[in-house]
């Protein structure tokens, strides 16, 4: 059994503002709403082409799920930051088209701790906000056995160090599990046992 | 009791617009303009109702005339039905220019009937209206006594009183039954023969041998409340309680009526007669008003108080019913919190714009699932898929392969792609009740495809029409 390396800063700080980015960014919101037994409230804008389905939500109850429609940036921040000075629902999803200024991502800060609510703001990349408290990259990688096998890298932690995680969503356990590198982990082909 | 406003319409025209001379209101009837209503000095001058409007002008060249309108009218006659009810509580709306009092049991609040009538013929006339009044111990006599005679015993009434079209009234005065007392004096059987059993229930009606009722009109509940001010206010912390005060009082009635309000609005009336109003939408109908008042801040703070406020009205002006409920531990987190949150979101971006994902029958992919406003919607249960589904779908974007299973390189969105594995197909066929122009194409096999670099797509083909697709990404 080869030494798998914990996942820092994973479960999220709560009542602060995260970012994430990558084509698997989704998921990443998904599996961390799951692990937070929280209601979802997700803000976007409305010219968006790209719409969810709530039926590739997995174990997510799409009823917990709030969605907001806005017109422009300044909007979803301003919902964005009701929300999470609210704290009615637990996690607030936000998608940035343009990027954030450091007084916007600050003030979300305040906001999240104001209400203890966590925040995670889905970026384009490249696109992230220096108050952000981590900032984590996602992408699937392609497993012959698991279908839900990511690569997450975390590249920017306030209060930590970087690193990177090859990690799956574990149904039973409701939880996002960490695989140690190729060859060792359970339940591939040439494990040990 | 029987009230008759014989020139209703232009009674109420007169009294806001005074004319002095004939004056009459015209309506164009089967293509004639004819005299609809008119004044005492308008008849005085030999013109009657249903002239046409050419003959009385020529007669009466210095006649004021004006267009008729019946349906102010009818709102005219239902707002003095309503003041009509400080007589008695029981009042209802007799044709097109009648009330009906039940004033038993009321009378001697006023001394008597006759000093009720009394005091009717004396307010009447002060707010511009002609009224005759008829007393009777059954609707019909009332009628006929307000109508044709006002002291007159009912016998010697003539037959038009007993509420009958024209054609019986002078079928009757030509057998020579003229007044009442000569048609009940007539052995029924015959009578009703010939004229139908009509005319004797209208007698039967007014000498009270069958009853009739009067169908008092129920008042909709009012949710308006206005507080008036004797100083001007000019600070944000003063209007909110004030607005406090007045919804403490529309609550109380909100909930005599296990009613809540969806939809409020508060107009603040500026001293120079600016009026503004802050509406408030709710996601859901509410009756506390410790949780409504601080929605209306956002709104209170925008308003532009200039030298002062001095009067504040609030209007809940959409209503649903919301029982009363029983209070429990139950229910693991507060909705009441959500709702309240939306509220607030709905008042920035529109109440509109909030939405949840509804569960729908269809397995078309876009159209297994709807949206709804989250305020009119309750979060349902039932998402079942048999097939995975990816969590965000776009619109189909072609790519280039040919053949009927999945390529094993491609390019999307100028990536290159190798199929690491294939899941599939999943046939779906279009439904062809709907004519979706999107699904034009035919069926469709859907696979999914893991890529050695990691996307893992949704793909279809479109063996009719071939072609392949990508329509969506798993998370």
């Amino acid at each position: 059994m080869m030494f798998t390396p914990a996942l820092t800063a994973y479960p999220l700080l709560p009542a602060r503002v995260h970012e994430v980015c990558g084509p698997a960014a989704i998921g990443f919101v998904l599996w961390t709403a799951q692990q937070m037994d929280a209601d979802l409230l997700w803000v976007r804008e409305e010219w968006c082409p790209e719409q969810l389905d709530p039926l590739g939500f997995g174990s997510f109850d799409p009823a917990r799920l709030v969605m907001v429609r806005t017109k422009a940036q300044t909007d979803t921040l301003a919902v964005a930051e009701e929300a999470l000075r609210d704290g009615a629902v637990g996690l607030v999803v936000l998608e940035i088209t343009a990027p954030l200024s450091l007084t916007a991502g600050r003030r979300l800060q305040l906001a999240a701790a104001a209400g203890g609510t966590t925040g995670l703001c889905l970026i384009p990349e490249g696109m992230g906000s220096n108050a952000a408290e981590t900032r984590w990259h996602c992408a699937p990688v392609f497993d012959p056995q698991d279908s839900t096998l990511q690569l997450w890298r975390l590249i920017k932690n306030k209060s930590g160090t970087f690193g990177g995680w090859l990690v799956r969503w574990d149904a039973e356990a409701r939880c996002v599990a960490v695989v140690s590198p190729a060859g060792e982990r359970p339940g591939s082909a040439d494990a040990p046992g | 009791m029987s009230l008759w406003f014989p020139r209703l319409a232009s009674d109420r025209v007169l009294r806001t617009r005074p004319v002095d001379g004939p004056f009459a209101l015209t309506l164009t009837e089967n293509n004639a303009n004819r005299l609809y209503c008119l004044n005492d000095a308008a008849e005085r001058q030999g013109l009657y109702r249903g002239m046409s409007f050419s003959d009385a002008r020529a007669f009466c060249p210095d006649l004021v005339s004006l267009p008729a309108r019946p349906d102010l009218d009818r709102r005219f006659l239902a707002s003095l039905r309503r003041w009509a009810t400080r007589w008695c509580p029981w009042v209802g709306i007799e044709d097109r220019d009648g009330l009906v009092l039940n004033i038993t049991g009321s009378a001697h609040l006023f001394g008597g009937e006759a000093a009720m009538v009394r005091d009717m013929r004396r307010r009447f006339p002060r707010a511009g209206m002609t009224v005759r009044i008829g007393l009777g111990h059954t609707r019909g006599a009332a009628w006929a006594r307000a109508h044709y005679g006002q002291g007159a015993a009912l016998a010697d009434l003539p037959v038009a009183a007993l509420r009958l079209d024209a054609d019986t009234a002078t079928r009757l005065a030509r057998m020579g039954l003229r007044t009442i007392g000569q048609l009940s004096a007539t052995p029924r059987a015959p009578l009703a023969r010939r004229f139908g059993a009509g005319l004797l229930v209208r007698l039967d009606q007014a000498l009270g041998d069958q009853p009739e009722q009067i169908d008092p009109v129920q008042e909709p509940p009012h949710y308006g409340v206005r507080l008036t001010l004797p100083e001007p206010i000019g600070l944000e912390s003063d209007v909110m309680a004030a607005a406090g005060r007045l919804l403490d009082r529309l609550c109380d009635k909100l909930r005599d009526q296990q009613a809540g309000a969806r939809g409020l609005v508060l107009t603040v009336r500026r001293v120079d007669s600016h009026a503004q109003d802050v509406e408030l939408r709710l996601a859901r109908p509410m009756r506390d008003p410790a949780r409504i008042l601080p929605l209306f801040q956002r709104g209170v703070a925008k308003v532009d108080a200039g030298f002062g406020i001095d009067q504040i009205r609030l209007e809940a002006v959409q209503v649903e019913p919301l029982p009363a409920e029983q209070i429990t531990q139950a229910g693991r987190r507060d909705p009441g919190r959500l709702d309240d949150l939306i509220t607030r979101i709905g008042t920035r971006v529109g109440l509109e714009n909030v939405q949840r994902f509804l569960p729908a029958d269809s397995h078309i992919p876009e159209r297994s699932f709807t949206i709804a406003p989250a305020a009119h919607a309750q979060p349902q249960g039932g998402w079942v898929s048999q097939n995975p589904r990816p969590a965000r779908i776009f619109p189909p974007e072609p790519i280039k392969a040919t053949g009927n299973r999945p390529p094993e390189r491609f390019r999307w969105r100028r990536m290159a792609l190798t199929t690491g594995r294939a899941t599939g197909p999943e046939r779906i066929a279009p439904e062809w009740w709907l004519d979706d122009p999107n699904w034009r194409s035919g069926i469709r096999d859907y696979w999914r495809i893991e890529t050695r670099e990691g996307r893992r797509l949704w793909m279809f083909y479109t063996p009719q029409n071939p072609g392949w697709f990508v329509q969506g990404e798993f998370a």
